[in-house]
């Protein structure tokens, strides 16, 4: 496991030990990565950092056209592996995590440690000033420094 | 369908000492269908049975025992019971400790084998 912020490293690995994921994703609603656990390639966490990002703010749009609240979370469960997708809102932001798990774990296992992984991120949030907004000129270097800091290069 | 299902659950909950009971999706681990007291947390319980299922089952095969056909995990204040049943579905019961088990696992049966 890899993070950015080190607040998160320990409600994140319990997560992962309670929910026995494969992969997890923690990032912003703009899809900079805060955390990653799992991913052994820089491009992969660039990519699906980037794909939760967009598949979220599409939903919720989505969900917005609808005149219904916003989706609690996607899930897609395929023959091996299944996928758990959902924002969440901790102090100073607004952040996505993206679940990948297997056949050691499942949607209700994942649902319910999620909820815990979320009640312990608002706990543990430090308090202080919102993050700067992300402009799409600082979007590459931020990422890129984001993914030397997760993956030590 | 739904209506049902729930339907299939009324037997066990009647049995004195059920806190509860459940039909939950095996793979998944979240509920399909519920009757619980207050108290009972059904999809914490749903997804945790289910992996605790699941885990039971991986021991049985190793043992080369087959799948498990009820499980009864005690408890202090109580037990978890469950049946597996077709359609990759388990039924679950919370019971008080002083229950008579015979008689949920009778139910359990019964419910699993109305699923099918």
């Amino acid at each position: 496991m890899r993070v950015i912020e080190p607040w998160v490293a320990e409600p994140l690995h319990r997560f992962l030990s309670e929910s026995s994921a494969r992969l997890a994703l923690l990032m912003t609603a703009s899809g900079q990565v805060v955390a990653q656990h799992g991913f052994t390639r820089a491009l992969d966490v660039m990519t699906a950092s980037a794909l939760g990002a967009a598949i979220v703010a599409s939903t919720e749009e989505l969900a917005r056209q609808m005149g219904a609240g916003p989706f609690r979370a996607l899930s897609h469960q395929g023959r091996a592996q299944g996928l758990f997708l959902s924002a969440f809102t901790v102090p100073r932001a607004r952040w996505i995590v993206l679940v990948v798990y297997d056949s050691d774990s499942s949607l209700g296992l994942v649902q319910l440690f999620f909820d815990q992984l979320v009640r312990e991120l608002q706990a543990a949030a430090p308090e202080g000033e919102a993050p700067r907004d992300v402009l799409a000129a600082d979007f590459e270097s931020d990422l890129n420094a984001s993914l030397r800091s997760l993956f030590g290069r | 369908m739904t209506a049902g299902i729930g339907a299939a659950l009324e037997p066990i909950t009647r049995v004195r000492g059920v806190r509860g009971a459940m039909i939950v999706s095996a793979a998944e681990g979240i509920v399909v269908a519920e009757s619980v007291m207050e108290g009972v947390d059904a999809q914490a319980v749903a997804a945790l049975a289910a992996g605790l299922a699941a885990r039971l089952r991986r021991a049985t095969d190793a043992a080369g025992r087959g799948a498990p056909v009820f499980i009864h995990l005690e408890a202090e204040a109580g037990a978890i019971v469950a049946v597996p049943a077709e359609r990759d579905l388990l039924v679950v019961a919370v019971t008080q400790a002083d229950v008579n088990i015979g008689l949920v696992r009778l139910e359990l049966r019964r419910a699993a084998d109305r699923l099918a």
